[in-house]
């Protein structure tokens, strides 16, 4: 019910009346109502702006949350007043809408944050007045294509593939995306020189060229170089119809492949040759064949695949099918009615031109787009009026739809320099994300190193960047301590990540946990990729150095250099590792990944330049340790 | 010169188009002129302000509180200070979303329009709902009975209460349990013109009315509903 029938309500009740001496059984109890029945003035505070209203203003609809009991708990005893942490712009437009029973929707707002204000207060989208429905409306499709497009060009295909894509998937992915591998790129560009080769030849076999010795007669070049152009074609034929197939093979629903325009045209654009080959050499025969070839010129669309500009179009003209239809309507109906009115007028001129209406159709064509060839001329005075008439309609009839198509024209343009730009700040946007992920879990790891497992005691003596944690960090490590003690896995860095996983390639068996994050496929592969994949260059140098000694790992069965070198080497970027997280706490590249925890790796003391640096960096080293003599086994 | 067929509907065109542009330079404007005035009188639109509270409070029986939250109730559905007969009919029905309520809000309509000139203004409303909320019980029945009493002659007949009867059980609408018949309404009526006619004359007087009323128990027993409405 709309609000301002609450406020009719006694009215109501009390017209209740007229039944009364009519009613053949009692009328039940009236409700008793213990809240207080006076009205009263509310004071609401939305950040600091104080509101203040009738309380009746508020009950008016009683299923929000400020008409219902849900805002006393919003509700401040000291201040005697109700206290929402919220944005107070957009409240006013709440309030206003309790106050009039009419909600707007402010023009300038965010339609997001405009919605997450109407969802907390209770009010639905949908009871906006009319006044302001179309803008909101319009608005919120807007918003939601945006999005749609985010999520399309997330899904697109710039992410990677699973590591069991299939052949045929690799396949389709080259042709659609095709700056994702160098050999597609190659491949996109040989098509478009083949097509514009191919095209180019057709055009040049019409031109005259230098007749052979002994005759007058300009032959065109066709003729001249029969067989090199019959080969040129040949080739080009093939190379698209192994294209087509190609892509045919790869695609992952055949069937909508081969309904797609861009198939079609594809298809159009070699039959001609094939059709050719069937057909007999017969003379009435090769008439229609000669025919076909102008099919071939079809093979000029093919280009589309390679322009944006040619799909933006070729979409335009889509979305605009019905102005151009009703172009086309209107185009006819003038061009009827003027022919007409010219064969009349012009009937009486004797040796006209205008011989029939259908002939006058082509006069009037001419006219109204401007063109005025003057093959067809009125000669008498009406033919004259009526054709000068004539001219002036065609300029608007013409002009009409044309801004149409080109705001449609506009918008889709926007639209696709839009997705580009979205996808270049995704890229962005996932790269800071990823970022602020490592980030905390940089800050966990440290803690962890700084003597956060210590049940209190040793928490002081290391604690460099204690100062830094909030409440909430607090509390978060702790929870991620109870996953570790839960699953009896820790968490670490993706450099010592890698290096088990050296171990491992090495013959080195160790119980693998299953626990790995769910990034990594196989266990081998993962961490080369890992070795070969640092989203994150940043400037710490422990990065390259770590990363040149996981290198060497790889290659020490290979090159079988003396570990001895390389100990040092790698100890030093350990060493080099933790001076830098003694110092810089937050700037440090890791992931989470577990790594097992080997029940045989005793914490070795022995070890220089560690007294107390405890942890996991210790289970690292000794990890690592294990490494360095698996490696002199296996090089020696 | 002589001219045929095409060439004069060529020249009528031509003269047609001169007499178009001739518009444009303001030069003839036929039979615009008088439509332009009238657009000034729907500029002032109605507004009614209603009596002060004091007096307002004299003529009923409400405090000063109620009367200012009625008016703010009242003002903000009807800013102009008047409501006419479809906001009113809009207003009833939406509290009988089943039936049609419009017959019988015409009714009350004219029941609250006491100088029946087409709208209620807010004194209007607040003296007819103080006498229904606030009045006594023989009050209360003879503003009943002005109800009834279509034509306001001081007499209620057949037809008078059949209207009425038809128009409350049209608020029911067709999903009720029994379903209703069309035979419900007048045979409502006769009970009531048996109970309520005394000298079986065919009408039923205000004083036979409220006699009635008064002597039956289930209708003064029902007049608790009026309770807890303000």
């Amino acid at each position: 019910m709309a609000a301002g029938v609450a406020t009719w309500m006694p009215f109501a009740r009390a017209a209740a009346v007229g039944w009364l001496p009519l009613a053949q059984q009692t009328m039940p109890k009236p409700p008793v109502d213990k809240t207080s029945r006076s009205d009263e003035i509310l004071f609401v505070n939305v950040s600091g702006l104080r509101f203040q209203t009738w309380k009746n203003t508020l009950d008016r609809y009683p299923d929000t949350l400020l008409g219902s009991s849900e805002k006393e708990f919003f509700y401040n005893e000291e201040t005697q007043e109700y206290f929402f942490d919220r944005d107070p712009e957009m409240f006013r437009h709440i309030l206003n809408f309790f106050r009039t029973g009419k909600l707007h929707y402010p023009r300038h707002e965010c339609i997001q944050a405009f919605e997450e204000e109407l969802a907390f207060y209770g009010i639905i989208p949908e009871i906006i007045g009319d006044c302001c429905m179309e803008e909101y409306r319009d608005r919120k499709k807007e918003n939601q294509e945006r999005l749609a497009e985010d999520t399309e060009a997330e899904n697109a295909g710039d992410a990677p593939l699973p590591p069991d894509a299939t052949l045929r998937d690799k396949l389709w992915r080259a042709f659609e995306n095709p700056h994702t591998s160098t050999m597609a790129l190659v491949f996109y560009y040989v098509t478009g020189f083949f097509i514009a080769v191919s095209v180019i030849a057709n055009v040049v076999e019409t031109v005259p060229c230098r007749p052979l010795k002994g005759s007058i007669k300009d032959l065109p070049c066709g003729e001249k170089f029969s067989v090199g152009f019959s080969c040129l074609d040949t080739a080009c034929v093939l190379i698209f119809s192994c294209e087509y197939l190609m892509r045919l093979y790869a695609a992952p629903s055949r069937c909508d492949f081969a309904r797609s325009v861009m198939s079609v045209i594809d298809v159009v654009a070699i039959l001609p040759f094939y059709i050719g080959l069937v057909m007999p050499e017969n003379e009435e025969v090769s008439g229609a064949f000669v025919t076909l070839r102008v099919f071939r010129v079809f093979r000029i669309f093919k280009f589309s695949r390679h322009s944006q500009g040619l799909r933006i179009l070729g979409c335009t003209l889509q979305a605009c099918a019905s102005e151009l239809g009703f172009l086309l309507f209107s185009l006819t109906m003038a061009v009827i009615i003027f022919a007409t009115v010219m064969f009349y007028a012009e009937k009486g001129t004797k040796g006209t031109t205008f011989s029939s209406i259908p002939a006058s159709f082509w006069y009037t064509i001419v006219t109204m787009t401007t063109l005025g060839y003057g093959d067809m001329v009125p000669d008498s005075i009406a033919g004259k009026i009526f054709g000068s008439i004539c001219s002036l309609s065609g300029v608007l009839v013409i002009a009409l739809p044309v801004p149409v198509i080109v705001s449609n024209f506009a918008r889709i343009y926007h639209q696709n320099q839009r997705a580009d730009k979205m996808r270049a700040q995704q890229k962005v946007r996932q790269a800071r994300i990823r970022m602020a992920k490592k980030g905390a879990t940089n800050a966990f790891l440290q803690h962890k190193e700084d003597g956060g497992l210590q049940d209190g005691g040793d928490g002081d003596s290391t604690a460099f960047c204690v100062k830094n944690r909030s409440a909430f960090e607090h509390q978060h490590h702790h929870l991620l301590q109870c996953l570790e003690k839960t699953t009896n896995h820790e968490f670490t860095d993706e450099i010592t990540y890698s290096e088990v996983c050296m171990m491992d390639s090495m013959g080195f068996r160790t119980s693998r946990s299953t626990s790995l994050s769910s990034q990594q496929g196989s266990t081998t592969t993962c961490c080369s990729r890992r070795a070969k994949r640092r989203a994150i260059r940043l400037a710490n140098s422990t990065v390259s150095v770590s990363r040149g000694s996981v290198q060497e790992l790889d290659t020490l069965h290979v090159t079988k250099t003396p570990v001895g070198t390389q100990y040092p080497q790698s100890r030093s970027s350990l060493n080099a590792r933790t001076e830098d997280l003694k110092l810089n706490c937050t700037d440090y590249t890791a992931a989470i990944i577990s790594i097992p925890t080997p029940p045989a790796n005793s914490p070795d003391e022995s070890l220089p330049n560690s007294p107390a640096i405890p942890g996991i960096l210790r289970n690292s080293r000794s990890s690592t340790f294990n490494t360095q003599e698996t490696v002199k086994i296996s090089s020696l | 010169m002589v001219l045929e067929g095409m060439e004069l509907i060529a020249i009528t065109v031509v003269i047609g188009l001169f007499f178009v542009v001739f518009k444009q330079f303001g030069a003839w404007e036929p039979l615009t002129l008088d439509e332009s005035s009238d657009c000034e009188l729907e500029l002032s639109t109605v507004r009614h302000q209603p009596e002060g509270l004091e007096q307002l409070q004299v003529q009923t029986q409400f405090t000063k509180k109620e009367l200012q939250s009625l008016y703010r109730g009242f003002k903000n559905e009807c800013p102009s200070g008047l409501v006419d007969e479809e906001t009113f009919k809009n207003i009833y029905s939406q509290f009988f979303p089943q039936g049609d309520a419009t017959t019988y809000a015409h009714f009350l309509f004219n029941a609250f329009d006491m100088d029946r000139n087409g709208s209620i203004r807010f004194e209007d409303f607040v003296i007819g709902l103080s006498v229904l909320l606030r009045g006594s019980e023989t009050e209360k029945l003879r503003w009943a009975f002005n109800l009834y009493d279509i034509n306001k002659d001081g007499y209620i007949t057949k037809e008078e209460m059949l209207a009425i009867m038809t128009s409350i059980y049209d608020m029911m609408g067709r999903y009720t349990s029994p379903s209703v018949r069309d035979v419900d309404p007048s045979e409502h009526v006769d009970k009531f013109f048996q109970k309520m006619d005394r000298n079986r004359d065919g009408v039923v007087t205000i004083d036979e009315f409220i006699e009635t009323c008064q002597k039956d128990e289930n209708i003064m027993a029902s007049m608790q509903l009026f309770e807890n409405v303000i």
